[in-house]
């Protein structure tokens, strides 16, 4: 009787399995079917003409890895110490409870909440301009949220028993998460940390206030300058060109190149994880 | 040699506990403790579990700093220092005073990076000097012979026993004098249980060594005195021949019996 209602609870679960994954697929499929016609090696290495009708989307391309970049180099250091002092050193009173509540909240507030904030912060009170570093910076505050509760995780899984050894031998604190706690987690904090950073590289609205420019078939000189960006430039084929349903090949070629951006970002980490697997396996 | 208690007058105290007190938060967890601690003898702590052992041994090398909320009031001598005196440098204490845990924690390191972590971070950098240390303890802890070959596989890869003598080998390696403990045998298989009780044994004689254990028979085995716990309090500490074969109170008589426990 019990193996009978197990079996049903197996299938089902393995249908709702299978239909999330249709679905994705589909998704993919759809991307790769309508996007690889026209994706050549002109699309990705020349600018745009015509108001992006002809031509490639270096610009965007440029622009959406120089975002990344920015952002990481904001992010991840910030977000790892921050994760390293609420696991770490902060003792669990209720003022850590309430900061913890609130990076939670902070990681579902919606992206375009966000994007306001860096116009009024970095674009304008900052005098930063709508730049890439407005837009870098726009997209660490995004994405912050993300690593911290990943890296604090990725800490707290590493055992106790490591951290006492350490200091029993006389190792400092810091000499004890320097060497025998955060090896061990890095491989956990960097799939996390990317895992939310390939979630911005798609984010259309923090950028659009802060960074994106609408067309600018050049590439960026400075960290002051505004660039195109491939999820802004994808909404603007789609919707505000005015010929849109001819550019649509065009449509389908930058969000494959958006997915295999992020796709690149993802095995990136996936290569970290096995590297530091092999080297502290625990 | 015999061991008498009280102990003779010329008798080297290492550690000395006056009056200790211990709470978890607001929690007493040890009551009143006076202890002196002979030096190059091996000293078993017993009791029932929950009975402050533990926390007693982490005491002498201020592990219990490490948990939030803790206090301790009272006196704890280690060679003449006051250990819980405001200055008091953690980092030296630890070096004087190893650990060994119940459940064994090498590091997922390679078996020489384990044995080197402590001189590592006390500042010894050359190669053939680590190489140096890292033998002698090997050899200290009776795993040279098993593991010299294959000194750079990861530690992990090590059976149970081995792991644990991996982590007396890693305390030896700072140059300790006093070795705590805290029922080092616990996890293992009754061979590895003898390994490890025979390394006590050839220990002793250089090392001041206190160990928890939930043995008795273990305690009787390796320890020139014992002292049993019950509910934070120190119930009786005599010369190990007089706690097994005539113990003094009545609670210690129950328990080393097997009434109670």
């Amino acid at each position: 009787m019990s193996t009978r209602r197990e079996q049903i609870i197996y299938l089902l679960i393995r249908m709702v399995m299978y239909s999330i994954v249709l679905v994705i697929g589909y998704i993919l499929f759809d991307i790769v079917r309508h996007g690889l016609p026209a994706l050549n090696w002109e699309f990705i290495s020349e600018y745009p003409r015509k108001s992006g009708s002809e031509g490639g989307i270096l610009p965007a391309i440029v622009g959406t890895l120089s975002l990344l970049a920015g952002t990481i180099i904001v992010a991840l250091p910030l977000g790892i110490c921050s994760a390293i002092y609420l696991s770490e050193y902060a003792e669990q009173t209720r003022f850590t409870t309430i900061i913890r509540l609130a990076i939670i909240t902070l990681a579902g507030v919606p992206s375009i909440v966000f994007g306001l904030f860096g116009l009024g912060l970095f674009v304008l009170f900052l005098n930063f301009g709508t730049s890439i570093l407005a837009g870098s910076l726009t997209l660490a505050c995004m994405v912050l949220p993300t690593i911290i509760v990943s890296s604090e995780e990725a800490l707290r899984a590493v055992p106790l028993g490591y951290r006492d050894a350490s200091l029993a031998l006389g190792a400092t604190k810091w000499e004890t998460i320097r060497t025998n706690v955060l090896p061990y987690s890095l491989s956990g904090i960097i799939t996390g940390s990317i895992l939310g950073i390939g979630r911005a590289a798609g984010e259309t609205a923090p950028i659009l206030l802060t960074v994106a420019a609408f067309y600018l078939p050049k590439l960026p000189k400075s960290i002051f300058d505004q660039v195109m960006a491939l999820p802004y430039h994808l909404y603007i084929l789609a919707t505000q060109h005015p010929e849109a349903d001819k550019v649509l090949p065009l449509q389908y070629a930058t969000a494959l190149v958006l997915l295999l951006l992020v796709l690149g970002l993802s095995l990136g980490a996936i290569f970290i994880r096995i590297h530091f697997r092999k080297k502290y396996r625990w | 040699m015999v061991e008498t208690y009280p102990f003779p007058a010329d008798t080297n105290h290492v550690i000395t506990a006056s009056r200790v007190n211990f709470f978890y938060g607001a929690t007493q967890a040890l009551f009143d403790i006076s202890m002196d601690i002979p030096g190059r003898r091996v000293t078993a702590f017993i009791g029932p579990s929950g009975c402050g052992k533990s926390t007693f041994l982490r005491i002498f090398n201020r592990m219990n700093d490490t948990i939030t909320g803790t206090r301790i009031e009272g006196e704890v001598l280690i060679n003449g220092e006051d250990i819980y005196e405001s200055g008091s440098n953690v980092v030296r204490l630890r070096r004087k005073v190893g650990m060994v845990f119940q459940k064994s924690n090498p590091f997922p390191k390679s078996i020489f990076d384990n044995v080197a972590y402590g001189p590592r971070i006390h500042g010894t950098h050359d190669r053939q000097q680590l190489a140096e240390i890292v033998e002698q303890s090997l050899i200290r802890s009776a795993l040279w012979n098993e593991v010299k070959d294959r000194l750079e596989t990861n530690a992990l890869g090590l059976s149970g026993g081995q792991q644990q003598r991996l982590c007396i080998a890693r305390a030896l390696a700072v140059g300790p004098d006093i070795l705590l403990m805290d029922e080092p045998a616990s996890a293992l298989d009754p061979k590895s249980t003898i390994r490890i009780e025979d390394l006590i044994g050839e220990l002793r004689n250089e090392y001041t060594i206190v160990i928890v254990t939930h043995n008795m028979q273990q305690a009787a085995r390796i320890s020139d005195y014992t002292a049993f716990f019950y509910e934070g309090r120190l119930v009786e500490f005599n010369a190990t021949k007089k706690i097994f074969t005539k113990p003094r109170e009545k609670q210690t008589e129950d328990y080393i019996t097997g009434r109670f426990g």
